[in-house]
């Protein structure tokens, strides 16, 4: 049976074009900025474990500890999407499975970003 | 007759000799997985702490618990290991490290600075309590 659409028509929609490295260049990106933010976190959490409320909303308060905090959140989050699309992309092969998985990863990935960015934002503002 | 297709095949995982590279670049995805999942915590962390002295208490609470202490430990170990391994693979993709040699070296290295990192944040952040 002869294939009567084209071949640029098959492939168009399975993958990228134009794009496929913005991917591989964000997940390193992001990759370099989390190895100094997450070596202030990890020491943050070291110190912080133990505080109280006041001590906690002090630290947070300052608006170097937001603003690390906020590069944090925002890095960690989507990082943390990219490499779990990968995973899902990997292991996931019903077209329609994947692509919620996919939708439903990434629409938490943002609900949780933006809870902790505002969160993170009262802190800074309320003092 | 079919013909043989010329791609290279991926290993057979059941018939397939576990090596230090396979291990650790499985390991590398798993903890990414769990890390990812860590986030809730650092979430609820923060969202607790804008709530009220109350919430705040009750996340630590939980934090302090021994299953709160036993995530802490997985999620401490998984980062440092996410990391290191992380840093070797941005090795790589700059071209560096890809001798049979290197890569064992780097392996166990990766392993080393894991303990090593897990073990002193540890010791620091129970003193500090």
């Amino acid at each position: 049976m002869k294939a009567m659409r084209t071949p640029a028509s098959r492939v168009r929609g399975l993958g990228s074009a134009k794009t496929g490295t913005q991917h591989w260049w964000s997940q390193r990106l992001t990759a370099l900025a989390m190895i100094p933010l997450a070596l202030w976190f990890v020491a943050s959490v070291v110190t912080m474990a133990g505080a109280d409320h006041a001590a906690f909303r002090a630290w947070a308060g300052s608006p170097v500890v937001a603003g690390l905090l906020l590069l944090l959140i925002v890095t960690t989050f989507y990082h943390g999407y990219l490499g779990l699309q990968v995973v899902v992309e990997d292991y996931v092969h019903h077209e329609v499975w994947k692509l919620g998985t996919l939708l439903l990863l990434k629409a938490a990935s943002i609900v949780f970003a933006l809870t902790g960015v505002l969160a993170v934002l009262s802190m800074l503002f309320s003092g | 007759m079919t013909t043989r297709s010329e791609r290279p095949l991926s290993p057979h995982l059941q018939v397939y000799r576990p090596q230090l590279t396979s291990a650790l670049s499985i390991f590398h995805r798993i903890t990414g997985v769990f890390l990812a999942l860590g986030t809730l915590l650092l979430t609820a962390w923060v969202v607790a702490a804008a709530t009220g002295p109350e919430a705040f208490a009750a996340v630590q609470g939980f934090i302090g618990s021994i299953l709160g202490y036993l995530l802490l430990l997985g999620w401490s170990a998984a980062l440092f290991y996410h990391l290191a391994n992380g840093i070797r693979h941005l090795f790589w993709d700059a071209g560096y490290g890809f001798e049979l040699a290197n890569v064992y070296r780097s392996g166990y290295a990766v392993l080393i600075a894991t303990g090593v990192l897990t073990l002193l944040a540890w010791v620091i952040g129970l003193i500090l309590q």
